[in-house]
């Protein structure tokens, strides 16, 4: 209703409020030129939040993949079409040595695999964009290529993260890759599964979101 | 239905009962409990998360600095989160108040023909009462947040604007649960009480035609909604459905994406002492072209509902600096002792009292501006610094008093006014600054000690009347002085 | 952090209307102690009150009053001392909101300028150093809110009896908590007071602490009443007798 609109807009404007010039206080989040550092706050902050989180070299990935899900009994796994390491998580998942595994690619609209999503599927596998190491978090910008769903309805999210994209803060990441002059549809930091407090402030994982959080960290630096 | 507040209906919690309200809850030893065991372990988590003195006063300098510019620009920030959310394919809606919101709501929803809307967690829903209203368009609210969640089923109300049902012990979640769900078996362990929740709610994520949520932050450069959360119901209801409507109060805009980092650490490390949530969730339009998963409509509901009153004046707009962190209630003596249900308003503790008067009027909540002894614990802890005793020393004065020269009357203005007090007050004014009269009321009291009451109404139901000395200070220096003279 | 003057050799003494009926010699005895420390102390017996009684009902114009008369009667430049954090408070920081954009704006804030709290007085301009010549014992200290929270003299009531060797310190649960005075507040709502009493006395009493001390007499009107009415023995003070006591002055 644009009246509504105007009637909003014209009794802030009565009130006639003096703009404010930009701060001088900056900001000051944690930060590190010490990679070694920057790596092992990053692990720290993911591991206190529960997550998993594997290491590994280049070469070894789609094993660690593959051991992951073997070891976890998991017998589907949701992906998406494309991707850095996607060839190593097609190679990991549709082995001949793991006949027991199923793959669903995420490839078409979410209507006609979303029951099969929710209900059958035991981890979703993504790729991310960046890290922050401050906090322990992933930073994931969803696309056509592994969709949003991907890394939250299935109950285990295993998410890819090379090294050299962990950077020390949020602020920096932001500012560094210019966010402002292109925000994708959706942006989600993760920084371990899912969790709430909200009975008698005792903490318990699994509410809605992924129950289980594996980081598999390529130490390409 | 749920009772309350010793046999008063949830439903009749008003702001203008207050006073039974909270005496009632005071007398309720498990509600005394729950809340004492549940701001200790708040206030602990908070204080371990600020354990740097210098860098507290600095991020929370910072962020009373950011929300202060914003504000400041807060009728261009709106119109540049319009055009920027807009470009984006987000679709966005001005409400004056919740009967605006609530008409909004319904119509996106019976466009689409929706049976059922699936919330994340959203206070400006509570205050619009969008359950309700929905209830009667025959349109199903559900809950998704664990919390609103058990508060839904027991047809009670949020306690906390953080932790809606932290009245509740675990005992109580396991008896709603089996109150109100089939084949469920009681029990102590809170995983198992959390799987319950998770697996009742999952199919309803997955059902639902609509996804409601509020907005933490807008960012009017980008037209950027961000969220914040631990569960992931969240995400589920902005990213499932295919409909996703969020609704805000206009005070979040900010100005900047850089803008919204240190206010989201001042968030978290405030309201739960966590250095950040277990998602941030950032929504810039509804599906693009190719994508393949996303709610294909957004829509914006932004809504004034008293804020623009709050707005008027430099010092009444410190009180829209909020952020909704929760720290204030969580450190207040009185909110600690009487619980959120008592105030009877949407949102409790200190920030409800300062902003419950320009959503609902003063008259209704003039009760509520009093029962603060002022003590600060509030404005000690709030990141982004509002002076809420000051705030609540202004709405005294407006409840009492005509309004300031040049300005329009509060919703409520005078509502409390007392001819009687304030004749007192006259009277008290002309004494102090008057003092012989007043140094004869001084000494009246010194000479008539034995005849004071034993009885002082309110005060003497828990202490024993003051006695005055036998001579005042005043007295004992003069005499002391015409002793030296001598 | 304020910036504290050196030591002067006059400064006004604001007794505080509830010492002034209650607990005249506590007054005295701060005096004492502030001559003990070289300065002539100037008492202007036409002071009252600081209308913070106005102020928290919400009667601006009547508090606004009241100030400008205690105001008035402090005239040269010397500080004011006030025995009492939330008088302090009010003097020293309430005087400048109901002021501000006043034409006297200027003249508010050199006057709050001036005003300071009976221990942040004597430990930051005076300097003092007190000698304890009692004998041991051990005492728990409440602190006003507005003592901690305006004037953040939590800090120099804890120095003050930290420098006494034979006094043992003790902390009461919930040491920060608000007693449940509030001035109106305990009458306007006397039952969530109440709450707010009983949970103090029973923290002060739980320490089994010798000796109860505060500098804010509001906090002790309420205390100590709900203490007697209890049939607690324990009983508070102010912290200028028991300072004075201790250092061999009384």
């Amino acid at each position: 209703m644009s009246t509504s609109r105007n009637a909003i807009l014209s009794r802030l404007r009565d009130a006639n409020p003096e703009a404010k010039a930009m701060e001088t206080i900056t900001y000051q989040p944690w930060v590190s030129n010490d990679a070694q550092l920057t790596r092992q706050r990053f692990i720290d902050g993911l591991s206190a939040s529960h997550a998993e989180i594997i290491s590994t070299d280049r070469d070894a990935l789609n094993n660690v993949i593959k051991n992951i899900v073997v070891s976890k009994q998991f017998s589907r796994i949701a992906l998406g079409t494309a991707g850095e390491f996607h060839s190593d998580i097609v190679k990991a998942t549709q082995s001949l040595e793991t006949p027991a595994i199923e793959t669903m690619t995420f490839d078409c609209d979410i209507s006609d695999l979303k029951s099969a999503l929710f209900n059958d599927v035991d981890a979703g596998i993504t790729h991310c964009r960046a890290g922050i190491a401050d906090t322990g978090t992933l930073v994931l910008w969803p696309d056509i290529s592994e969709p949003r769903t991907l890394s939250l309805v299935p109950p285990c999210h295993i998410a890819l993260i090379k090294r050299s994209t962990i950077v020390s803060n949020f602020a920096e990441l932001m500012v560094t890759q210019t966010w402002q002059n292109n925000m994708p549809t959706n942006i989600v930091l993760v920084s371990g599964p899912s969790k709430t407090a909200d009975i008698q402030q005792t903490l318990a994982y699994g509410a809605h979101g992924p129950s289980q959080l594996v980081v598999i960290l390529i130490e390409d630096m | 239905m749920s009772q309350s507040n010793n046999g008063v209906h949830i439903q009749e919690l008003a702001p203008e009962h207050f006073h039974d309200q909270a005496k009632a809850a005071l007398a309720d030893p498990q509600l005394r409990q729950n809340f004492r065991g549940a701001m200790d372990y708040l206030q602990d988590k908070r204080k371990t998360a600020f354990s740097n003195p210098a860098e507290e006063k600095h991020i929370r300098d910072l962020s009373e600095a950011i929300r202060q510019r914003c504000l400041s620009k807060l009728p261009d920030l709106l119109e540049q989160l319009e055009t920027n959310c807009t470009n984006n394919g987000i679709q966005v809606h001005w409400a004056q108040n919740a009967e605006e919101a609530n008409a909004i709501i319904a119509a996106i929803s019976q466009r689409h023909n929706a049976k059922s809307i699936v919330k994340g967690k959203s206070m400006v829903s509570e205050e619009i009462e969008l359950n309700h209203e929905m209830a009667k368009l025959g349109i199903e609210c559900l809950e998704s947040d664990m919390g609103e969640y058990i508060v839904q089923l027991d047809g009670d109300k949020p306690s906390h604007i953080i932790m809606p049902a932290i009245h509740k012990n675990k005992q109580e979640v396991s008896d709603t649960f089996e109150k109100n769900l089939d084949n469920f078996t009681p029990t102590l362990d809170v995983d198992e009480l959390i799987q319950t929740g998770r697996s009742r709610l999952r199919q309803k994520f997955h059902d639902a035609d609509i996804g409601l949520s509020g907005v933490n932050f807008a960012v009017a450069e980008t037209g950027t909604l961000c969220l914040v959360e631990n569960e992931g119901n969240g995400r589920m209801c902005t990213t499932v459905p295919n409909v996703h409507i969020a609704i805000t109060g206009i005070e979040k805009v900010v100005e900047f994406l850089t803008d919204v980092p240190p206010l989201y650490s001042a968030l978290t490390r405030s309201a739960t002492g966590q250095a950040i949530t277990t998602y941030f969730n950032m929504i810039s339009s509804p599906r693009r072209d190719g994508e393949l998963d996303g709610p294909e409509e957004v829509h914006l509901v932004l809504l004034d509902n008293g804020r623009s009153q709050a707005f008027r004046d430099e010092e009444m707009r410190k009180t829209l600096q909020c952020i909704r962190c929760g720290a204030c209630m969580n450190h207040c003596p009185v909110y600690t002792r009487i619980g959120g249900h008592a105030y009877g308003t949407v949102y409790p503790g200190p920030i409800g009292k300062i902003i419950s008067p320009h959503m609902m009027g003063l008259e209704k909540t003039k009760d509520l501006i009093t029962a603060s002894s002022l003590c600060g614990a509030c404005g000690e802890v709030c990141p982004v610094r509002i002076p809420i005793p000051e705030m609540l020393q202004r709405l005294r004065n407006e409840a009492k008093n005509p309004p300031k020269p040049d300005m329009p009357a509060m919703r409520g203005q005078e509502a409390a006014a007392s001819k009687a007090e304030s004749l007192a007050m006259k009277g008290f004014a002309f004494a102090a600054s008057h003092p012989s009269i007043y140094h004869m009321g001084t000494w009246s009291a010194t000479k008539m000690k034995a005849l004071m009451p034993s009885n002082l109404g309110p005060w003497t139901q828990c202490r024993t009347a003051p006695k005055p000395a036998s001579k005042t200070l005043h007295q004992l220096i003069k005499a002391r002085k015409q002793g030296e003279k001598s | 952090m304020r910036i504290y003057p050196a030591k002067p050799i006059k400064a006004y003494f604001y007794a505080t209307c509830l010492v002034d009926m209650f607990d005249p010699e506590a007054g005295l005895d701060a005096i004492t102690l502030l001559e003990q420390q070289g300065i002539e102390v100037i008492f202007i017996e036409k002071q009252t009150c600081c209308g913070q009684p106005a102020y928290s009902s919400g009667y601006d114009k009547e508090a606004k009053q009241v100030a400008q008369s205690q105001m008035d009667l402090f005239t040269e430049n010397w500080p004011v001392v006030v025995l009492s954090g939330s008088c302090g408070g009010m003097m020293h920081h309430h005087y400048r909101r109901l002021f501000k954009d006043d034409e006297n704006q200027a003249h508010v804030d050199a006057f709050c300028d001036r005003v300071f709290e009976m221990t942040e007085f004597l430990v930051n301009v005076c300097r003092v150093k007190l000698n304890d010549k009692g004998e041991s014992t051990s005492v728990v200290m409440h602190t006003s809110c507005a003592a901690r929270r305006e004037m953040n003299v939590h800090v120099t009531a804890t120095q003050l009896l930290t420098q006494l060797d034979n006094v043992e310190i003790r902390e009461q649960a919930y040491e920060s908590e608000c007693c449940g005075f509030g001035g109106t507040f305990a009458v306007r709502h006397p039952n969530i007071s109440q709450a707010m009493v009983e949970d103090k006395t029973r923290h002060l009493s739980d320490t089994q602490a010798s000796e109860f001390v505060s500098a804010d007499w509001g906090c002790l009107l309420n205390i100590n009443g709900a203490l007697e009415y209890q049939g607690k023995p324990m009983r508070g003070r102010h912290l200028a007798s028991f300072l004075l006591e201790r250092t061999g002055g009384k």
